[in-house]
């Protein structure tokens, strides 16, 4: 839009001061009469995440890529060793997570952070913790590349998986006429992840209208998270995956305001992304303790009475983080929404993988 | 928008664009984790001024060879603004929101 100064703009300027104070209020006031609290009411739709995941045109997932890419994701003769799949570190027994602060590599290297969890990524519009992979598919060889990770041996791999005739045949299903190398393996292997899914937990169906799938403990839970002047969790934990796909310095310890691991800033030198790391979702979180990046908090209240702390180191903190002004059983209703957003999940069976 | 902020918003800025002769000014603004326009072409020596209108902190900022600039990160309502000395293309994000993305030819 390009402007242009003139009197007659002058005049109504100082006209449109006092009509913007007008307008402020009644902007303030129609945002928080905006949601109606109440099971499967129209504002509230915002938060149901799309039936299917969105995914690449060059890889539609079909049951040939699924399944393939189930059998590689569970398949330890990937890493260097012979000993570490994917779901080594992203377990579906532990929230495809690992249960541990930070994650176990190569020999049992202590890596920096904690194992991001695989559900709902496909949802996601950028990847990692600090954001450095844009998509699944550009994700999946990472930690195979990774020397402390699975620290693969890609021509050992390559062998192996090309004089298999299991794997060849179930390549040449999934991918026809395409040889089998990292594009085809992070293809296969992204079209599995797309199909770990949480979306019908307790709120999922209060959403859609169940008035009895939450209790009134966690619709109250609900209402502070989303309220600005209380949980304010919703500017960053945004509907419908809980996550705005951005980067935040929340303060950690560990962090040290940014002297610690720098997190986004090592990939985008900008000052407010020293210690940033990217927002997690919620969904499926009383399956992924331990939390944050460092996997410093043991509980969700921890978690919780970190953010009404305002973080414990300020220098660089994310300026949408401040001191919280909650009681204990808001804290408490704050929690128990937490843990309505876990889907009862089908136990996952584990693929059978081709010997020869 | 209601008219009334229209109004503001014109007339905000024309007083800004009235000290510079020749130059114009040109307002984008962060809303709904989005800017708005998504391109926009200036000429050398105009002005954009980046206007945050969601309710949590934007940052904007260029790595463009053209243009590097980090104006921080600021609330609601508030602004900064850009001088676009050099003919070329900068790409303007928001390093929260990474999916923020805009261009801005300057001819």
């Amino acid at each position: 839009m390009k402007l242009k100064g003139d009197k007659l703009a002058r005049n109504l300027l100082l006209a449109s001061v006092v009509a913007l104070g007008a307008c402020a209020t009644t902007a303030q006031s129609e945002q928080e009469q905006r949601l109606v609290f109440e099971a499967g009411h129209p504002s509230l739709q915002y938060w149901l995440l799309p039936d299917k995941p969105p995914y690449p045109k060059d890889n539609e997932p079909t049951a040939e890529r699924i399944a393939l890419g189930k059998q590689l994701f569970f398949d330890p003769r990937l890493s260097r060793d012979g000993n570490i799949s994917c779901a080594s570190c992203h377990n579906p027994m532990l929230g495809w997570s690992d249960g541990l602060p930070t994650g176990r590599g190569f020999r049992g290297a202590l890596l920096g952070r904690a194992s991001p969890t695989v559900i709902n990524t496909a949802y996601n519009s950028i990847q990692m913790w600090d954001g450095r992979k844009k998509d699944l598919e550009d994700q999946a060889i990472g930690p195979m590349e990774a020397s402390v990770e699975m620290n693969t041996d890609f021509d050992q791999m390559f062998r192996f998986l090309r004089n298999n005739e299991g794997y060849r045949t179930a390549f040449a299903k999934a991918y026809p006429g395409e040889e089998i190398n990292k594009e085809t393996i992070a293809k296969a292997i992204a079209s599995y992840e797309r199909t770990v899914i949480s979306n019908d937990s307790p709120f999922d169906r209060w959403i859609k209208g169940d008035k009895s799938a939450m209790t009134e403990q966690q619709v109250r839970g609900f209402k502070v998270f989303v309220d600005p002047d209380k949980g304010n969790c919703e500017i960053c934990h945004s509907a419908p995956n809980f996550t705005d796909n951005g980067f935040h310095n929340i303060g950690l310890a560990s962090v040290d305001g940014g002297k610690g691991d720098p997190g986004r800033f090592a990939h985008k030198p900008i000052k407010i992304l020293k210690g940033a790391f990217k927002t997690p979702t919620l969904r499926d979180i009383t399956l992924t303790a331990p939390y944050f990046h460092d996997g410093s908090a043991k509980t969700l209240m921890e978690v919780v009475e970190h953010y009404v702390k305002g973080g414990e180191v300020k220098e660089n903190l994310s300026p949408n983080i401040k001191p919280l002004h909650l009681t204990q059983q808001e804290k408490e209703d704050l929690v128990a929404f937490m843990e309505a957003l876990t889907t009862d999940h089908e136990p996952v069976t584990l693929p059978k993988l081709p010997l020869k | 928008m209601t008219f009334d902020k229209i109004v503001f918003g014109i007339a905000l800025v024309a007083l800004l664009a009235a000290g510079a002769a020749n130059a114009a000014e040109y307002e984008v603004v962060q809303k709904n984790k989005a800017f708005s326009p998504k391109e926009l072409n200036i000429k050398v020596g105009d002005t954009v001024k980046f206007t945050n209108e969601d309710n949590f902190f934007h940052n904007v900022f260029s790595l463009s060879d053209l243009k590097t600039f980090d104006l921080g990160s600021y609330p609601k309502g508030e602004f900064k603004s850009v001088t676009f000395d050099k003919a070329g293309k900068v790409e303007v994000e928001c390093a929260i929101h990474p999916s923020m993305l805009m261009i801005i030819n300057v001819q």
